[in-house]
C-alpha cells in the first residue's frame, strides 16, 4: 500500500502531469463555455420571429416573381422573344408558395442534448485519451530514462510488483480525472441544454445509452493509457511511446491503406485502426463494397461488412493486452544497466 | 568474523551477434567481513559496477553464488533489500524533484520514517539546499544526495560505488569522515573507488578485480606487504663506501640497484640482516629504510595498467588471473 500511495504522490509532483491536467481542463472548460454561446434557445418569441422572418421572404419572393410577370408580358406584347429569359409562359408556373420557406432556416442553432450529446462524449474522450497517453508514457518513461526506476528497484527489488504498482496508480489516477471530469462534462453540457439548448424527450433510455458512451469512453482512455504505459516501460523512455504511436498511425492509416486499394482487398478499412475506433464510438460501422455492384443493371445495394464495437474492444483489448504483457516480461528479464 | 557480504564464483556474460562473447564476470569470488570498510578496486570495464549491479539484483548472474547479511541472493533480495543501502554509479535521479521529495518518495516505497529524511539530509551537508530541484545541483551535490539516498534505510551494510565523484577536497575529506563514523557505528561498508589514496586511508580490506576476476583480496596492510617486494633503501656513512657495500650484499645474494648517494635492495625479508652484513664489512649504514609501497603502485603493478610512454592501453588491455605465464590462462573482452 505505501509503495502505491508513494506512486499516486510520484505521479501527482510531477509538473508534466499538472500541466497537462490544468490544459485538458481549460481545454473542456473552453470547448464547453464557447459552444454555450453558440447554441440558443428556441423560445416562441424566436419562432414567431424566424417565421416573421420567412413571411417577408415570401412575400419579397411573391413580388419578385409578380414584377417579373409583369415585364414578361409587357416584352412579349412588343414583339420580344421572352421565352429564353423568362421561360414558358412568363415563368407563370414558378410562383413562389408559403411552404418554400420553412421558418425553420431562420432559426438559430439550438444544442439538442437528446440528439448530439453522444458527440461531446466522444470529444471528451478523445482529449482525455491524449492525457492518458502523454501522462501513461512520461510517468515511467521518464522513471527510466532518468534513473528513478533503477534507484525505486534498490529500495524494493521486486520488479514485477513495481512495474503493476505503477500501473495502478497510473490508471486509478485516469480512472478518478476522467470520472470527475466526465461528470463535469456531462453537468456542463446538460446546463447548456437546459439553457440555451432543448432537454425534450431525454429519457431513462437516453441517460443509459449515454452511459454506455461513458464507459466505452472510459476504456478508451484506460487502454490509451496502459498501452502508452506499457510501450513507454519497454523503450525505457517516453519517446518510444510517441514513436509507435506515430509509427502505428503511419502503417495503419497510410501504408495499409494504399496495400489493400494497390491488392484490390474487399472491404480494406477492416484493416484500418480508425474504422475500429469509428465503430468504438458510434456502436458500430459500416463498410461498403461497391465493387460488388454491377451498375448495368440500374440501382445497386453494395455489399456491407459490419464492424460492431465488440469488434473493436476486441481488437483494441488485445492489442492492449499485448503490450502490457510485452512490457511485465521484459520487465522480468532484462538487465538494468 | 561473520561475512557480511559473500561471492563466489560470479559470472556474467554478454553477447553480441556483432562483437561475440564478453566475460564481464568470469568466476569472481568477494568476503567482506561484518563492521568493516571494504574497497573494491578496479581498472575501467574491469565489472566492478557488474558486480554490484549483479549483487542488488539489477543484472542477472550467468552463474555463482551470491549473500548478503547471510541471505542468498536474488532471491531473498527482497528480505534484506531494507538492509542495504547503494548508491550503483553515478547518482541519478529526476531532475524535476527537489532533494527533500526524491528522498521523501524513497522513504515512502522502503516504508522508513519521514524524519529520516531531514537526518540524511543533514548528515551529508544538504540541509540548507534541500528544497532545490536536483537538476540545479552540482555532480558533487548529486553524490551527497546519492549517499543520502543510500543512507535513508539506516542500513547494516553500505555499498557505495564512487562516492567521492565531483567532490570538492573539503567534500572528499567530508565523505571519509562519514565513512569511518559510519564503520564505527557498526556499520559494513564496501566502497568502490578509483582514488586509491583514499581507500589506503579508510578501508581495512581490499578486493582487486581485473577482467572480471579478482586479483588480490585481504586486509589492506596484508595486500601491501604481498606486494611491496621487500624493497630496502640505504644510505651510508662515507658515500665513497656504496661500491664495495653493493659487491658485498650481491655477494649475499641480495638484488642491489645502485644511485649516486644510495643503494636500493629488493628481495630482503629482514633488513637488519643487511645491517649486519654491512656491519661485518666495516661498513656502517647512515640509513636503512624499508620502501613502503602504496596501494596505487600495487593496484597498476596488479591490473598491469600502468602507463606506458609512447603506448595507449585499451579499455580491456588489463590482468587477468590465469593468463599465460599464469594458471588456467583464458582470453577475455569481446570476442573471447
Amino acid at each position: 500500500m505505501s509503495l502505491y500511495v508513494t506512486e499516486l504522490r510520484r505521479l501527482f509532483k510531477r509538473r508534466l502531469t499538472r500541466l497537462l491536467l490544468v490544459l485538458l481542463i481549460l481545454g473542456l472548460g473552453g470547448i464547453a463555455v464557447v459552444f454555450s454561446f453558440s447554441s440558443h434557445k428556441l423560445s416562441p418569441a424566436v419562432i414567431a420571429e424566424a417565421q416573421a422572418e420567412a413571411d417577408v421572404q415570401y412575400q419579397r419572393a411573391l413580388g419578385d416573381w409578380r414584377q417579373a410577370v409583369t415585364e414578361c408580358d409587357a416584352a412579349k406584347a412588343r414583339g420580344e422573344n421572352t421565352e429564353q429569359r423568362y421561360g414558358p409562359d412568363c415563368g407563370r408556373e414558378w410562383q413562389p408558395q408559403p411552404e418554400m420557406f420553412d421558418p425553420k432556416w431562420n432559426l438559430p442553432y439550438q444544442f439538442d442534448f437528446r440528439n448530439e450529446f453522444g458527440i461531446f462524449v466522444a470529444v471528451f474522450a478523445g482529449a482525455t485519451a491524449l492525457f492518458a497517453f502523454l501522462v501513461g508514457a512520461s510517468f515511467v518513461g521518464a522513471e527510466w530514462s532518468t534513473g528513478g526506476m533503477m534507484n525505486l528497484l534498490l529500495w524494493r527489488p521486486k520488479r514485477l510488483t513495481v512495474l503493476a504498482t505503477k500501473l495502478a496508480a497510473l490508471l486509478t489516477t485516469l480512472l478518478g480525472v476522467s470520472l470527475a471530469l466526465g461528470a463535469l462534462w456531462t453537468v456542463a453540457f446538460w446546463l447548456i441544454a437546459k439553457n440555451r439548448g432543448t432537454t425534450a424527450k431525454v429519457t431513462a433510455g437516453v441517460w443509459q445509452s449515454s452511459a454506455l458512451d461513458g464507459v466505452r469512453a472510459l476504456g478508451l482512455i484506460l487502454a490509451v493509457g496502459a498501452a502508452a504505459f506499457a510501450l513507454a516501460s519497454l523503450g525505457r523512455h517516453t519517446a518510444m511511446a510517441l514513436g509507435a504511436a506515430v509509427g502505428l498511425g503511419v502503417i495503419s492509416e497510410i501504408a495499409i491503406r494504399i496495400g489493400v486499394a494497390m491488392a484490390g482487398v474487399r472491404f480494406g478499412d477492416r484493416w484500418v485502426l480508425s474504422t475500429y475506433a469509428l465503430a468504438w464510438f458510434q456502436k458500430q460501422w459500416t463498410l461498403l463494397d461497391h465493387r460488388s455492384c454491377d451498375f448495368s443493371q440500374g440501382q445497386c445495394s453494395p455489399k456491407e461488412l459490419i464492424i460492431t464495437w465488440q469488434d473493436s474492444a476486441l481488437v483494441f483489448g488485445v492489442g492492449t493486452a499485448l503490450v502490457l504483457v510485452a512490457a511485465f516480461w521484459m520487465m522480468r528479464r532484462r538487465d538494468i544497466t | 568474523m561473520s561475512a557480511v557480504l559473500e561471492i563466489e564464483g560470479l559470472r556474467k556474460t554478454y553477447k553480441s551477434r556483432r562483437r561475440g562473447t564478453r566475460n564481464a564476470l568470469d568466476g569472481f569470488d568477494m568476503r567482506v567481513e561484518a563492521g568493516q570498510v571494504h574497497g573494491f578496486l578496479g581498472p575501467n570495464g574491469s565489472g566492478k559496477t557488474t558486480t554490484l549491479r549483479t549483487l542488488l539484483g539489477l543484472i542477472r548472474p550467468d552463474g555463482g553464488r551470491m549473500a548478503m547479511l547471510g541471505h542468498e541472493v536474488p532471491h531473498a533480495l527482497p528480505a534484506v533489500a531494507g538492509q542495504v543501502g547503494a548508491i550503483v554509479e553515478s547518482p541519478q535521479f529526476f531532475p524535476q524533484f527537489s532533494a527533500r521529495d526524491t528522498l521523501a518518495l524513497l522513504a515512502g516505497a522502503g516504508e522508513v520514517p519521514p524524519r529520516r529524511v531531514d537526518e540524511v539530509l543533514e548528515l551529508v551537508g544538504l540541509r540548507d539546499r534541500a528544497g532545490e530541484r536536483v537538476k540545479t545541483y552540482s555532480l558533487g551535490m548529486k553524490q551527497r544526495l546519492a549517499v543520502a539516498s543510500a543512507l535513508l534505510k539506516n542500513p547494516k551494510l553500505l555499498i557505495l560505488d564512487e562516492p567521492a565523484n565531483g567532490l570538492d577536497p573539503g567534500g572528499i575529506r567530508e565523505m571519509r569522515t562519514l565513512v569511518r563514523d559510519l564503520a564505527a557505528a557498526e556499520m559494513t561498508v564496501l566502497l568502490s573507488s578509483h582514488i586509491l589514496g583514499e581507500i589506503q586511508l579508510i578501508c581495512d580490506s581490499v578486493t582487486i578485480i581485473s577482467l572480471g576476476r579478482r586479483v588480490a583480496f585481504g586486509p589492506v596492510d596484508q595486500v601491501l606487504a604481498q606486494h611491496s617486494q621487500g624493497a630496502v633503501r640505504v644510505r651510508l656513512e662515507a658515500v665513497t663506501d656504496l661500491p664495495a657495500a653493493a659487491e658485498a650484499l650481491i655477494r649475499a645474494g641480495v638484488r642491489v640497484t645502485g644511485h649516486p648517494d644510495h643503494l636500493m635492495l629488493s628481495g630482503v625479508d629482514k633488513p637488519a640482516i643487511v645491517s649486519r652484513l654491512l656491519a661485518e664489512q666495516g661498513l656502517y649504514v647512515s640509513e636503512l629504510a624499508p620502501v613502503v609501497v602504496d596501494l596505487e603502485s600495487v593496484f597498476l603493478e596488479l591490473t598491469a595498467t600502468a602507463p606506458v610512454p609512447g603506448q595507449h592501453r585499451q579499455v580491456d588491455q588489463s590482468t587477468k588471473v590465469g593468463e599465460p605465464g599464469q594458471p588456467g590462462a583464458t582470453t577475455g573482452g569481446w570476442g573471447a
